[in-house]
C-alpha cells in the first residue's frame, strides 16, 4: 500500500480497535452492544428533544475545545478548565442572582450580555491564577489545574449551602432558579439556546483564523514548542501565556455560563459535569485540528447525552460513556501515528560531541 | 488533651498515611527511572475496586467452603492490584518508549479513563463488606511507650509499608542497581555508554512503582477506609504527585511529607469539632491549598533567590538541601536503537 | 594491546563519514588523529569505541577479530574513550558517577570507592573531591574524573576526542604528562582526536590525518608543521585578515557589576565595547564569562553596578502599574490591624477574627491578582528591551534557546522580523529568508522544520536570522562545530557588520579562534575578571595561563 493512502485511512485502525475493545467489555458485563449501541443513537440523535439535547451539551463543548486549542498550541497543559467553567458559572449566576434582584428593571438585552463578560472575566481570572501560579511560582499547570478544580466545586458548594442558598432552606441541590428574563433564550421548550450555538461556532471560526494566520498565533505557538527560544526570538512568554491561559478560562466560563443560564436555570452542585475534561479529551483526539475539535465535540456530546437512555435501557453504569470516549482518545494516542506504530529500519542515534 | 491522645491521634495520622506513603514510594521509583505516570489518580481507584472486588469474590467462596479467615483473600486482593497498578504503569512506558507518545497526555487520558472504567466494574460491589486487613501489634515493641503504640500496634501493610520506603531510600542511594536507575533517569545517554539498558531498566521500575501504586489504591479499599464506592478515592493521587514533587523526588523526605499531609487533614478535622460555627468549606479546601503552598514553596524562584542572599558559606549547602530537582530526563523517551 | 582498524566504512544516508580506513595502533606509543570539523575522526572512534557499529570493515585486537555491540563492550575489551563532552551524571556525587557500573556486587562500596578513587587520582597527578557533584566540576576536571574511571576499568587503549578544548593550561599540562606517562611507562596506547597542529606536534609520537572520511597518510613526529597542513586541507588554506580595529563610540558601557549566584560571585566587572569591535571572553566553562555574557543582554539580574547599551541601562521596563500588587498586601495588612484593634477593643470574637481575616485574604488576593495579571502584561523583560535597542544574543544550545524545533525557517523569520504586522505576511517572509539562505549558505528551504537541519546548518540559521543593522552581537561559540570554511564565512559576514559599526562579544573555548577573530580578549577564571588584552599581544600560551588564573 502507498504510504499516502496508508496516512489517511490509517486513523480507522485506533477507532476500530476502541469498537472492539468496547464491544468485549460489553460482553463482559452481559449487556447486548446493539441494544447499547442503538440506545447511544437513540439517547442521542433519534427524536427532535434528544438531538436538542445533544446540541445544548455540544455548545459548552465546543466553547471550552476552543479555548484549550488555544492553550495546548501555547503548550500548557490547561486541566483547570473544568473549575474555570464552574467559577465562569459562579460569575453568571451572581448577575442573574444579585444584580438582576437589585435592578429589576434591566432587560433581558442588558442583562444576558452582562452575565455573559462576568461569566468570561470570572473564568479567565480563575485561569489567570493558574498561570500566574506557574509562571511566577513554579507550580506547574496540571497541579495548578486540579487544586483550582477542586476550590472551584468547594466554592460552589458554600455558595448554594451558604450565601446563596434558597429562602425555602438548605438543599445542598442549587439556588433558587434565576428570574426568566435573565436566561438565554431557548427553542422551543427544549434546554437548547440556538444563540450561545452561534456564539460558540462563531469563536470557534475566530480562534482558527487566529491562530493560523496571525502572528500572535505564530507566537504562541513557538512559544509551545520551546519556551526559552520563543524567549530568546523576543516573545513574552510569560505575557503570552497568561493570555493564553485567560482566553481559555474566559471560554470556558462562557460554557459555564450557558450551562446555568440555558441547561439549568440555577447553579447547582454539579454544573461542569465533567464537561471540561471532556473537552481537554476532545482536543487530543483532534489533534488540535479545529474543524476536527468541530465534528468530535458533537459526537462526544452524542455520547453524553446518549449515556443516559443507555443507562436506561441496559442497567449499564453512566460511565460508559465516558469509557468509550477515553479509548477512542487512548487508542488514538498510542496509535494513532503509524509512523511510530510501524517500526522504520533502526536508525543508528548520532552520538554526542558534535556532528562529524 | 493528654499524652496518650495524642500518642493515639499520632498512631492514627501515621496509619492514615501508610497507604498515600505507598503511593508516593512507588511513583517516586516511577519517576527516579525517567518516566512519568500521571495516571495515578485512576490508577489507584481501579486498583481498589479490583483488589476489593477479588478479594470479596474469593472471600465469599472460600467461606462456602467453609474456610474462614481472610489471608488467602486479601493476598489475592492485592496481588491483583499490584497487577494492575503495573499493567497501568507499564502502558505509560510503553506508549512512550515503543510508541513515542508523550507520557503526559497519556496518563491524563488513563486518569479519566481508568476512573470511569473503576466505576463501571465495580457497579455491583459499592456498599458491601469485604475482608480487612487484620491489625497486628508486633509483640514486645508496641510496649514500648510513645514509640511503640505509634509505630508498632498496626497491621501488617503498614510495616511492609515502612519497610518499603526503607528499602527504596536503600535502594536508591546504596545499591548499585539503584544507582544505575538514578542514571537512568537522569541521563540516559551516558548510562546506555555505560553498558546499562536505558529503556529495560525503565519497564523495570516503572513496573515496580506501579505496583506499589496499585497496592496503595488496594490498600483504600482493604485496609482503611474499607470498600467499594463510585469515586471512592478520588484525588487521592493527584496528592500523592504534588507529594513527591515535595519530598524532591526522595523516598524518605516523600513519606515524611505523607505524614506532614496526615497531620494537616487531623488538625483541620479536630480544629472543625473544635470551631463548628466555621463554614466546613474552609476545612475541605485546605488539603488543595496546602497542595499550591507546598508546590509554591519548592517551586517558587524567590527561594532560590533568597539562596543567593544568604551567607556565602551557607549557600552551597542550602541549595543542595532545598534542590529539588527533578530527575534530568524525566518524561523523555531515550533513542537506542 | 595491539589494534587493527581493516577497511572500515561508515555511511549515513549519502554521506561517506568513513571510507575504508586502515590504521595500526601499537601499545606504549601516542597517536595523533588530525582533520577538520567532518573529517570523519569522530565518527571513527565512536566505531572503534562501540558506540556505533561500523557499516564494513573489522577491528582486530591482538590480531583477533572482535565486534562491538555496546561501548561497554568495547571497554571491557580494553578500549575507553573519553568524549569531549564527557558522558558523565552531572547531578550526581563525582564517587557516584565513578561506581554507575563499575561492577556488579549489590551494595556500594561509596567509602572503600572514595579511596581508591583518590589514590587512583593521587597516582595520576590530579586532584579529586569524591564528595562533590559532578555539576560543580570544570570541564578539566570532569575529564580528569572520567579518564580515571576509565583507567580504574582497565583501559589499555585510551581515545581522547578534542580533550584540550576548554580546559586550562595547567590542566592540559598535568594532562599531557599524564598521558605520556601511560604510553611510555605503563604501555599503553593513546589515541589523541584533534584538530589542532601544535598539541599534536607537542604530544604525539606519530600522526594520522583523515580528510573527508578518507585516510590520507600517516606521518612520523616531529617534522614540519607545513606538511600535516598539506595532508588536512590539501592546500594551505589563506586565513581571513582582520582589519585593523578603530576606536569609535562606545556601544556597551559595564560599570562595577556583580553578578551572584549560589555557585559563583563574578565581582566588579568593568569595561567598554566600542563600535565595531570584537571582544572575546576566554576562560573554563563556569568561570564567570557566560554569566557576564548574559548579563548584559539582561538575561542574568545584576546584584550590582549597571550595564548601558548607548548609554542607556539595560533594566526592562517596570510596568506603570507595578504597585497593584503592593496594594494588594498594604490593603490585607491595614484591614488585619483594624480587625486586631476591633478584638482588642472587644468588639469582635476569635472566630469572627478568623472569619475577618479569610475575607481580607480572598479581597486581598483577588486585588493582588489582578495587579499581578495586569503588571506581566505591562512589563518589558530586560532582555526584551535589550533587543529592541539592537542587541541579540546567540545562544549555545541551538535547539535549546535558540531555534524552535517543529517551527520552519520562514516561521522564525516572521517572529525575527524587527516588524510585525498583525495578520503575517508569509510571502514576504518567505522572500527574505531565501534571501538570507543564500547569503549565509544554509542548506535548507524556507519551508524545512529547523530540527531537520545539521547542528552546522542550525548554526548558520541563526546568524541568518540576525537582522541589519544591530549595535551588538553576543554570541556563545558561534562557530562549534562547523568546519573551516564555514567559519571563514561567517566571519567574514560578521566583518562586513564590523564595518557598519557593529560590536561584538563572544565566548569560545577555542583559543586559536579567540586570538584570531577578537580585538580584544576579556580573560576569566574563578569569576573574577584576570585581565584584558589586545589579541595582538598575546599567545595561546599566554591566553592558557591566564585561564588557570594566573596574571601575565
Amino acid at each position: 500500500m502507498k504510504r499516502d493512502n496508508l496516512r489517511i485511512i490509517w486513523p480507522a485502525v485506533p477507532v476500530l480497535l476502541a469498537l472492539v475493545v468496547i464491544t468485549i467489555l460489553l460482553f463482559v458485563v452481559g449487556a447486548d452492544p446493539i441494544t447499547t449501541y442503538s440506545a447511544f443513537w437513540t439517547g442521542s440523535f433519534a427524536t427532535a428533544e434528544r438531538t436538542f439535547s445533544t446540541l445544548a451539551f455540544w455548545v459548552p463543548l465546543l466553547l471550552c475545545a476552543t479555548g484549550l486549542l488555544v492553550t495546548f498550541t501555547a503548550g500548557l497543559w490547561n486541566i483547570g478548565v473544568e473549575g474555570q467553567m464552574i467559577m465562569g458559572a459562579v460569575g453568571a449566576s451572581w448577575v442573574a442572582l444579585k444584580v438582576a434582584n437589585a435592578l429589576p428593571n434591566i432587560p433581558g438585552l442588558v442583562i444576558i450580555p452582562l452575565e455573559l463578560i462576568i461569566a468570561f472575566l470570572a473564568g479567565a481570572l480563575w485561569a489567570g491564577l493558574a498561570a500566574i501560579l506557574k509562571t511566577r511560582g513554579g507550580v506547574h499547570e496540571i497541579f495548578g489545574g486540579v487544586a483550582l478544580n477542586s476550590l472551584a466545586i468547594i466554592a460552589t458548594n458554600y455558595l448554594i449551602s451558604g450565601p446563596w442558598q434558597p429562602p425555602e432552606g438548605g438543599t445542598f441541590r442549587g439556588t433558587q432558579p434565576f428570574p426568566a428574563h435573565t436566561l438565554l433564550p431557548l427553542h422551543g421548550d427544549t434546554l437548547f439556546s440556538p444563540l450561545s450555538l452561534v456564539l460558540a461556532l462563531l469563536v470557534l471560526l475566530v480562534v482558527m483564523l487566529t491562530l493560523k494566520g496571525t502572528f500572535w498565533g505564530l507566537k504562541l505557538k513557538a512559544l509551545g514548542k520551546n519556551l526559552s527560544s520563543a524567549f530568546m526570538m523576543g516573545i513574552s512568554s510569560e505575557r503570552e501565556a497568561i493570555i493564553a491561559m485567560m482566553l481559555c478560562g474566559g471560554l470556558a466560563g462562557l460554557a459555564g455560563a450557558v450551562r446555568v443560564l440555558s441547561w439549568f436555570d440555577s447553579l447547582r452542585q454539579s454544573i461542569s459535569g465533567g464537561i471540561g475534561f471532556l473537552a481537554i479529551l476532545i482536543v487530543l483526539l483532534s489533534g488540535m485540528r479545529p474543524l476536527f475539535t468541530l465534528v468530535i465535540a458533537l459526537l462526544f456530546s452524542a455520547l453524553l447525552t446518549g449515556g443516559s437512555i443507555v443507562q436506561l435501557r441496559t442497567q449499564l453504569h453512566s460511565s460508559i460513556s465516558g469509557i468509550i470516549q477515553g479509548l477512542l482518545v487512548l487508542f488514538m494516542l498510542l496509535f494513532g501515528d503509524y509512523r511510530k506504530v510501524i517500526r522504520k529500519r533502526r536508525v543508528v542515534k548520532p552520538a554526542p560531541g558534535g556532528d562529524a | 488533651m493528654n499524652d496518650t491522645q495524642l500518642v493515639r491521634m499520632l498512631a492514627l495520622i501515621i496509619a492514615q498515611s501508610a497507604p498515600l506513603m505507598l503511593a508516593v514510594t512507588g511513583e517516586t521509583i516511577t519517576e527516579r527511572g525517567g518516566v512519568i505516570n500521571l495516571s495515578l489518580d485512576g490508577s489507584m481507584l481501579i486498583a481498589a475496586m479490583g483488589g476489593f472486588v477479588v478479594a470479596y469474590k474469593i472471600d465469599l467462596l472460600l467461606q462456602a467452603a467453609g474456610i474462614s479467615g481472610n489471608f488467602f483473600p486479601l493476598m489475592a486482593g492485592f496481588s491483583t492490584a499490584a497487577l494492575i497498578g503495573m499493567l497501568v504503569a507499564l502502558l505509560i512506558a510503553w506508549g512512550s518508549i515503543r510508541l513515542k507518545q508523550d507520557q503526559v497526555a497519556i496518563g491524563f487520558v488513563l486518569t479519566l479513563l481508568l476512573a470511569d472504567v473503576a466505576n463501571f466494574l465495580g457497579q455491583d460491589y459499592t456498599r458491601l463488606p469485604g475482608p480487612r486487613v487484620k491489625h497486628l501489634p508486633i509483640p514486645l515493641l508496641s510496649e514500648i511507650p510513645i514509640l511503640g503504640p505509634m509505630f508498632f500496634n498496626h497491621d501488617l501493610l503498614i510495616y511492609l509499608t515502612f519497610a518499603i520506603v526503607g528499602i527504596a531510600w536503600f535502594w536508591m542511594f546504596r545499591t548499585q542497581p539503584g544507582l544505575r536507575m538514578r542514571g537512568v533517569g537522569e541521563r540516559p545517554e551516558s548510562a546506555f555508554a555505560r553498558g546499562i539498558g536505558v529503556n529495560r531498566v525503565r519497564y523495570l521500575y516503572t513496573a515496580l512503582g506501579g505496583a506499589l501504586v496499585g497496592i496503595s489504591g488496594a490498600a483504600y479499599s482493604l485496609d482503611i477506609k474499607l470498600g467499594w464506592s463510585d469515586n471512592h478515592i478520588l484525588g487521592i493521587g493527584w496528592i500523592a504527585l504534588a507529594i513527591v514533587i515535595f519530598g524532591g523526588w526522595r523516598p524518605i523526605r516523600g513519606a515524611l511529607g505523607t505524614i506532614l499531609y496526615g497531620i494537616t487533614k487531623a488538625l483541620a478535622q479536630k480544629l472543625q469539632t473544635t470551631f463548628p460555627q466555621v463554614p466546613v468549606v474552609l476545612f475541605n479546601s485546605l488539603q488543595w491549598l496546602l497542595m499550591l503552598g507546598v508546590l509554591l514553596l519548592v517551586g517558587s524562584s524567590g527561594i532560590r533567590r533568597l539562596i543567593d542572599y544568604a551567607p556565602a558559606r551557607l549557600q552551597q549547602p542550602l541549595a543542595q538541601a532545598l534542590r529539588v530537582a527533578p530527575p534530568q530526563a524525566l518524561g523523555t523517551a531515550f533513542v537506542d536503537d | 594491546m595491539r589494534v587493527e582498524l581493516q577497511e572500515i566504512r561508515k555511511i549515513f544516508g549519502d554521506v561517506r563519514a568513513n571510507d575504508g580506513i586502515d590504521l595500526t595502533f601499537e601499545p606504549g606509543k601516542i597517536y595523533g588523529l588530525l582533520g577538520e570539523n567532518g573529517a570523519g575522526k569522530s565518527t571513527l572512534m565512536k566505531i572503534l569505541s562501540g558506540y556505533q557499529p561500523p557499516t564494513s570493515g573489522q577491528i582486530l585486537l591482538d590480531g583477533q577479530p572482535i565486534s562491538f555491540s555496546a561501548p561497554d563492550d568495547a571497554l571491557n575489551a580494553g578500549i575507553g574513550m573519553l568524549y569531549q563532552s564527557p558522558l558523565d551524571f552531572p547531578p550526581l556525587q563525582v564517587i557516584e558517577n565513578h561506581l554507575l557500573a563499575y561492577d556488579n556486587r549489590l551494595i556500594l562500596k561509596l567509602e572503600d570507592g572514595s579511596e581508591e578513587l583518590k589514590a587512583y587520582a593521587r597516582r595520576f597527578g590530579f586532584e579529586i573531591d569524591p564528595e562533590r557533584y559532578v555539576d560543580t566540576l570544570t570541564l578539566g576536571e570532569r575529564q580528569q574524573m572520567e579518564l580515571l574511571r576509565l583507567l580504574a576499568l582497565g583501559a589499555e587503549l585510551l581515545i581522547l576526542d578534542e580533550p584540550t578544548t576548554g580546559i586550562s593550561a595547567e590542566q592540559k599540562e598535568v594532562l599531557f604528562s599524564t598521558m605520556r606517562r601511560l604510553a611510555h611507562d605503563e604501555n599503553k596506547t593513546i589515541v589523541l582526536v584533534s584538530h589542532k597542529l601544535e598539541e599534536v606536534q607537542e604530544l604525539c609520537d606519530q600522526v594520522a590525518v583523515l580528510r573527508q572520511g578518507k585516510l590520507i597518510g600517516t606521518q612520523d613526529i616531529p617534522c614540519p608543521t607545513s606538511i600535516l597542513v598539506r595532508m588536512m586541507f590539501g592546500e594551505e588554506i589563506p586565513r581571513s585578515e582582520q582589519p585593523a580595529f578603530e576606536e569609535g563610540p562606545v556601544v556597551l558601557q559595564i560599570n562595577d557589576a556583580c553578578i551572584h549566584t549560589y555557585r559563583l560571585a563574578v565581582e566588579h566587572i568593568e569595561f567598554e565595547v566600542h563600535e565595531g569591535e570584537v571582544i572575546g571572553f576566554a576562560g573554563l566553562e563556569g568561570s564567570g564569562q557566560g554569566l557576564l555574557l548574559r548579563a548584559c543582554a539582561g538575561l542574568i539580574p545584576l546584584r550590582s553596578g549597571e550595564i548601558l547599551l548607548d548609554g542607556k541601562p539595560v533594566k526592562g521596563k517596570r510596568s506603570p502599574v507595578f504597585w497593584l500588587p503592593y496594594l494588594a498586601y498594604a490593603v490585607f495588612i491595614v484591614r488585619l490591624i483594624w480587625l486586631l484593634v476591633e478584638l482588642i477593643l472587644g468588639r469582635i470574637r476569635g472566630v469572627q477574627l478568623a472569619g475577618g481575616i479569610v475575607v481580607a485574604l480572598l479581597l486581598s488576593g483577588a486585588i493582588w491578582l489582578v495587579g499581578t495579571i495586569i503588571e506581566s502584561w505591562t512589563s518589558v523583560a530586560p532582555y526584551h528591551e535589550f533587543y529592541a535597542q539592537g542587541g541579540a544574543f546567540v545562544p549555545a544550545g541551538r535547539l535549546d534557546e535558540g531555534l524552535v524545533a517543529g517551527l520552519s525557517l520562514t516561521e522564525h523569520m516572521i517572529l525575527a522580523a524587527p516588524e510585525h504586522s498583525f495578520m503575517v505576511n508569509w510571502n514576504a517572509a518567505r522572500e527574505e529568508i531565501q534571501k538570507r539562505i543564500n547569503q549565509v549558505n544554509v542548506v535548507g528551504r524556507p519551508e524545512s522544520d529547523v530540527a531537520e537541519l545539521s547542528g552546522g546548518n542550525q548554526q548558520r540559521a541563526m546568524i541568518a536570522l540576525l537582522n541589519a543593522p544591530l549595535r551588538l552581537i553576543m554570541l556563545e561559540h558561534p562557530t562549534r562545530g562547523l568546519d573551516v570554511t564555514s567559519a571563514n564565512h561567517i566571519w567574514g559576514l560578521f566583518q562586513q557588520r564590523r564595518r557598519e559599526g557593529t560590536a561584538f562579544m563572544f565566548i569560545s573555548a577555542d583559543l586559536d579562534e579567540l586570538l584570531e577573530r577578537s580585538d580584544r580578549i576579556a580573560v576569566f577564571s574563578g569569576g573574577r575578571l584576570i585581565q584584558i588584552v589586545r589579541a595582538s599581544d598575546t599567545s595561546v600560551e599566554e591566553l592558557g595561563y591566564m585561564i588557570g588564573g594566573e596574571q601575565v
